[in-house]
């Protein structure tokens, strides 16, 4: 294989273009094969949700159903007003707004002595943060969801986004952003007799606003997206259920009518599609500083 | 974000202060109180748990848990389901090294400055940021057996046995749950290999250029020896996730056909949530063979990557 790669000293430099050329030709070749991979379920799902099914037409019905003749947005209506999908999109909303903010409080506000402040304490703090990075949780959610009985929140929107809003990664993405705030500001607004409250709100959030969202868009997308958890704590409540739980419901139901599905799973999506395509460089940079 | 690392927090005040010391605590108790709560406490009593009889009739009684050894160990080696379900557990392993050079050949294929770069990126990207119940209703109208995947392999001539239903056979399941770990991961480690090839000197690809390496020798030689921190952490968080594997599972086959796809965290929920059983006693020690499997094989990872570099990164 080596032999066949290996430069013949002296080539001439048209073949070496020529090799390059195919190399080019190659990268593209594997990169759309891999795209194919990636994306082709949703186009798939947008085909058959944009279908008009009142030509009769069978999803499985190839490569038809990839190029529906007949479009249509009725089957998003369809199934938004028989399958009161309105409900569970204001569940979705409901669930990961509270859980948006919660995060960023807490986040923020366990962050700001960490980065500030000295105290005794502060490393076994740190130590226990870092813990809950590499503890084992095969456990956890059935000792969660005793304890939300025990306080009465299971089954409702507060008992799935409480257990959620602490975590290492927000905490320690604030942290960081804390320390990147100048000083020498955080003393003149001391001087000026600003209360640590004030000037976690005047000052450090304010000029931490990239890491704020980065954590929002974060737990937004996440939260979103979570499927299990939600699942277990509403087991009991359908009738709350997010989106993510629903849709799969709502394939049990319509298990006959796959564009009715279909046009469900994309109002799902949509959100974060667009979420994510608007903040692609937060997730593009690869949560960086969380790893290191 | 870097350099903000090594900037230290500038004692303001290094003596003691009372004030500062007060002030901290209050900052971080709502997290404190969270993390203590639903963290650390289930850990302490799911292992307690462990080794107690508690649910069923004593939780409907409400009776407390009642110590009982390692009676639920004795019962979990004893069960045929739990052993087909570690099994597979362990079997699911196999996605990692799989997943890892794939994510990292994907990555080495999008890290150059040309046309539409960032576009193959961002779609490669999607999957990660796709809910487990949507990727469950698309993937299994492409496992379907008159589903895209056969229409495609039946269109190549690669199926002699006909049409195959995918997620319905004991010997195909398996593998087309693990596909699907495999769409939702590939985007998130590329990600994570494409900061690590930034570290990669430039000069070093172009001399091996220049000697007549090929492409395929420079991933081998030079892109995997220069990333194995990355590659060992990527292992790391990929072997955890596929050893905890559910939701996949859950959402595409409950387990079936034939406990073919039956996963250890599948037991634990299993025991603890379907059905009548509400057996949270053996749910949580089925669970702590889990974690002991789980920091085992950590452990090996590490093991094994500081071995097989030689100067031990």
């Amino acid at each position: 294989m080596s032999a066949v790669t290996r430069p013949i000293p002296l080539t001439v430099p048209r073949r070496k273009s020529n090799r390059k050329a195919l190399r080019l030709v190659l990268r593209y070749v594997l990169l759309t094969l891999v795209l194919i991979f990636a994306v082709f379920p949703f186009v798939w799902t947008l085909a058959i949700a944009i279908t008009d099914k009142r030509a009769g037409t069978s999803i499985y019905d190839f490569p038809a159903s990839l190029f529906p003749k007949a479009v249509t947005l009725n089957n998003f209506l369809e199934v938004y007003r028989t399958f009161e999908l309105g409900k569970y999109v204001w569940n979705s909303i409901s669930i990961t707004v509270l859980t948006v903010i919660g995060t960023l409080v807490v986040s923020a506000l366990a962050a700001y002595p960490l980065a500030r402040f000295r105290f005794p304490g502060r490393n076994i703090i740190f130590a226990i943060i870092v813990a809950t990075l590499v503890l084992p949780g095969e456990t956890t959610f059935i000792v969660n969801t005793l304890t939300l009985k025990k306080l009465g929140l299971l089954g409702t929107h507060l008992g799935v986004v409480i257990p959620t809003i602490a975590g290492a990664f927000g905490i320690f993405l604030m942290r960081q952003a804390f320390l990147g705030v100048p000083t020498a500001l955080l003393e003149a607004a001391r001087l000026d007799g600003a209360g640590e409250m004030t000037i976690l709100t005047r000052i450090m959030l304010p000029l931490t606003k990239p890491s704020l969202a980065a954590l929002g868009i974060f737990t937004l997308v996440g939260t979103w997206n979570a499927y299990f958890w939600p699942m277990l704590v509403l087991s009991a409540a359908p009738d709350k259920a997010p989106l993510s739980v629903a849709v799969l419901r709502l394939k049990g139901q319509f298990n006959y009518d796959p564009f009715n599905i279909a046009a469900g799973s994309l109002i799902m999506m949509l959100p974060v599609l667009l979420v994510f395509l608007a903040a692609q460089r937060y997730f593009m940079k690869g949560m960086e500083g969380a790893v290191k | 974000m870097t350099r903000a690392q090594r900037r230290r927090p500038a004692p303001a005040r290094s003596a003691f202060s009372w004030r500062d010391t007060l002030l901290s605590y209050a900052f971080l108790a709502p997290a404190l109180i969270l993390l203590t709560l639903f963290t650390f406490y289930p850990l302490a009593y799911g292992s307690y748990l462990g080794f107690t009889e508690y649910g069923g009739a004593r939780f409907g009684q409400g009776l407390p848990p009642k110590w009982i050894g390692l009676d639920n160990f004795r019962t979990l080696f004893a069960d045929p389901l739990f052993l087909t379900s570690l099994g597979n557990s362990v079997k699911y392993l196999i996605v990692v090294p799989v997943l890892q050079l794939a994510s990292l050949a994907v990555a080495v294929l999008v890290n150059k400055n040309l046309p539409a770069m960032p576009f193959f990126r961002a779609a490669y990207y999607v999957p990660v940021v796709t809910s487990i119940s949507l990727a469950a209703v698309m993937w299994e109208w492409v496992y379907n057996k008159d589903g895209t995947l056969n229409w495609v392999l039946g269109a190549l001539h690669l199926l002699p046995g006909g049409a195959v239903g995918w997620l319905n056979s004991e010997y195909t399941a398996f593998w087309a749950v693990m596909l699907v770990t495999f769409w939702r991961g590939f985007g998130y480690y590329m990600v994570l290999y494409l900061a690590g090839l930034q570290g990669i000197p430039e000069e070093l690809e172009e001399a091996a250029v220049l000697d007549g390496a090929s492409a395929w020798q420079r991933f081998w030689k030079i892109t995997v020896p220069m990333m194995k921190p990355t590659i060992l952490l990527c292992s790391l968080l990929s072997t955890i996730a596929a050893l905890r594997v559910l939701e996949e599972v859950l959402v595409l086959t409950n387990g079936g056909p034939l406990n073919s796809t039956y996963t250890a965290l599948m037991y634990v929920y299993s025991k603890a949530f379907q059905g009548f059983n509400f057996d949270y006693g053996l749910a949580s020690a089925a669970g702590l063979v889990v974690a002991v499997v789980a920091l085992a094989l950590s452990v090996a990872n590490f093991r094994l990557f500081r071995d097989s570099s030689g100067e031990g990164t």
